[in-house]
């Protein structure tokens, strides 16, 4: 019998307005007045927390070790115990579930930003494809969407008109999301990479986000109602797009099969779904019906700050159970093209066997 | 509010790879015009070829060749070609499996217009005039009538001058912004004006400002006025010529605390032979003609500065 791993929970959650450019604020600009929101919910001071870790990427910023600039943000002094992932924010609060789970550490603080403002995303997101077949051709981030949208198509599994409802649906919810940048009704737009249209692909955001995380009792006291981590994995597929069927999404499911997302129903699910096709392959993948509410916050397609956006996903899902709104969430990070890395995690307002 | 400041940021970087055996065979054999694939242990012939087993993660080398020919699995029509893609005229991108292939290849297929294209389009590849063993030796694929024909067939893999090696040349542009704390500190540097931030917490004065207080972790938004005189703390000699730096070697590169700051700043001496620069120098900045920021820092002439003054500075 394994001894019971230790509670961990999600008690805290800031998110910056997420804009298509953010001309006068350097990184750590942009994410001071999150980070100071995020610690003053949890009653942390700059520095307090046990582990800091944060997700970014140098590609998007165009220069080396940018992520060092916002440890000015943090209070790194007397000298902290820190990561980084050069990835989406959400795996980073996985690290950070992960340190807290060993007894390291008792609190975490985790952020992420991204200033997709400062190049050309499109042609940015090509670098991390195979330097070998891929890159040479340079399939920019909405052409390799555009041909996964295509083969569900093909597939009978959505049409366009389906994917509009999808763009319409999530921008509708982000009506009641300040920190959205595409709210309410925005047109569909012509063909960017066909079948995918304007309205299909998500806005070019700035952004950060930050998490604080807490196990046990410290979790009780800085939140009144913690949202309990039961579960995170993530999965990888390869890399070359060829050799995958595009239409389905196996990394997704096992992740959520191994975060336990299928053990019981979620009443919410935010989902990291850039392109609207993809919350298609998701919503089958995660088996998600139609009582679950998805993307309240207008998800992906309401605002996509790049290496922040997953870490939001989570924070979103958490912050609906710390006002009561959610029971049993689900939260869903992507990386990569086409869906190919996935992180799901498990949400929860209450442990097993404990009234709420 | 000065406006803020932007850069143009150049980063372009010239990778060069290695091939594995697999990689190099297939890339060679594009520039003979030949397209192998490889076998995994389960049978499925995979082009582009892997140097591994998708499954087992074992080492695999049983090259086969397949047709030039192919059948779409995929499309997206791409009206807007960007820089570098195969193509500068509308095409579509597509997924095609080979004939005798069991995955699919990435590339571009020229056809009229989207209404030209589908899932199941048979595919041609049409190669480039220049080849040199990369996977844009085949220029694009274009529409094809005719019936799937290849299958796979043994190929030794063997190729006169094989390609091991690749270069993949990439730049992208960005513009940098430094930010609010930055841009109003060079804005001020251009009109000889040196200024730092003072942390609200520990009242300390940052030079150059960030914005926060690198020990606090919280915004600084008090701006001071500091120097602009300052103690050279620390300095080493330079002897090495860096390129594209009209300075003579050996000179002095030094760290100073300016008057008023908490945080020592670096900067070049002059004015002074090197072999006389020292620890407790009185220095001042020199702005030559239309300079933004101050091209050195000189001797005052002032007595030296007491160690005790600037230990903490060290």
């Amino acid at each position: 019998m394994t001894p019971r791993p230790r509670d961990v929970a999600v008690v805290a959650f800031a998110q910056s307005d997420h804009r298509r450019a953010t001309p006068g604020l350097s990184e750590t600009e942009l994410l001071l007045p999150v980070l100071r929101e995020v610690l003053d919910r949890a009653g942390l001071a700059p520095g307090e927390a046990d582990f800091t870790c944060s997700g970014s990427s140098d590609y998007l910023a165009g220069r080396p070790f940018s992520f060092t600039l916002t440890l000015d943000g943090v209070g790194a002094w007397p000298p902290i115990a820190e990561s980084h992932v050069e990835m989406d924010g959400a795996w980073a609060l996985y690290e950070a579930w992960v340190k807290i789970l060993t007894g390291e550490a008792d609190t975490a603080l985790v952020y992420a930003h991204g200033k997709s403002s400062a190049g050309d995303v499109r042609d940015v997101l090509t670098r991390q494809l195979d330097p070998c077949y891929l890159a040479p051709l340079w399939p920019d981030s909405v052409s390799l969407a555009a041909l996964q949208a295509q083969a569900l198509i093909d597939a009978g599994e959505t049409d366009e008109d389906d994917l509009a409802a999808i763009a319409a649906r999530n921008r509708a919810a982000a009506t009641h999301n300040p920190h959205a940048q595409l709210r309410g009704a925005v047109p569909h737009g012509d063909y960017v990479v066909r079948p995918l249209r304007t309205g299909d692909c998500p806005p070019v955001s700035d952004g950060a986000a930050a998490v604080v995380l807490a196990a046990g009792e410290r979790a009780r006291r800085m939140c009144r109602r913690p949202a309990w981590i039961r579960g995170i994995d993530h999965r990888i597929e390869p890399h070359d797009p060829g050799r995958r069927d595009l239409t389905d999404s196996p990394s997704t499911r096992l992740a959520a099969e191994r975060a336990g997302a299928f053990d019981a129903p979620v009443d919410t699910a935010e989902l990291h779904a850039p392109f609207t096709a993809q919350e298609v392959i998701l919503r089958k993948a995660l088996r998600l019906t139609g009582d679950v509410r998805v993307n309240p916050s207008g998800g992906a397609l309401a605002a996509h700050p790049l290496m922040a956006a997953g870490l939001v996903r989570i924070g979103e899902a958490a912050a609906r159970i710390h006002r009561g709104e959610s029971h049993r969430a689900l939260a869903h990070a992507t990386s990569g093209p086409c869906l190919q890395q996935n992180l799901v995690a498990v949400l929860e307002a209450e442990l097993e066997g404990e009234p709420e | 509010m000065p406006e803020q400041l932007t850069a143009p940021l150049v980063v372009s970087f010239p990778f060069t790879r290695s091939l594995g055996p697999v990689q190099s065979a297939f890339l060679t054999g594009l520039r003979e015009r030949v397209v192998l694939g490889v076998r995994a242990h389960d049978g499925r012939v995979l082009v582009p070829p892997a140097e591994y087993d998708p499954t087992t993660a074992e080492e695999i080398h049983e090259l086969v060749e397949v047709g030039t020919t192919g059948t779409v699995t995929t499309w997206a029509w791409n009206p807007a070609p960007r820089p570098n893609q195969p193509l500068a005229t509308p095409f579509a991108w597509v997924l095609v499996r080979l004939d005798g292939a069991d995955t699919a290849l990435l590339h571009a297929l020229d056809a009229p217009g989207p209404e030209a294209v589908r899932t199941g389009a048979r595919v041609r590849v049409r190669w480039a005039e220049q080849r040199t063993g990369a996977i844009t030796d085949i220029a694009c694929f274009e529409p094809h009538d005719g019936p799937e024909t290849g299958h796979a067939t043994p190929h030794h893999g063997t190729f006169t001058d094989p390609v091991t090696s690749l270069t993949a040349p990439a730049r992208l542009d960005y513009t940098y912004t430094p930010g609010r704390a930055q841009t109003r500190h060079l804005g001020n540097l251009a009109r000889h004006l040196l200024t730092g931030e003072r942390c609200p917490s520990c009242r300390k004065v940052h030079v150059p400002p960030r914005g926060a207080c690198p020990t606090c972790g919280v915004a600084a938004t008090e701006q001071v006025v500091v120097g602009p005189r300052g103690t050279v703390t620390t300095f080493c000699v330079v002897n090495i010529k860096a390129r594209n730096l009209a300075i003579d070697v050996p000179y002095v590169y030094a760290h100073i605390a300016l008057d008023g700051a908490d945080l020592a700043l670096h900067g070049r001496i002059a004015g002074i032979p090197y072999d006389q620069v020292r620890m407790g120098l009185r220095v001042e900045p020199v702005w030559r003609d239309g300079d933004r920021h101050p091209d050195h820092y000189r001797p005052t002439g002032e007595p030296d500065a007491d160690y005790d003054t600037y230990k903490r500075l060290l």
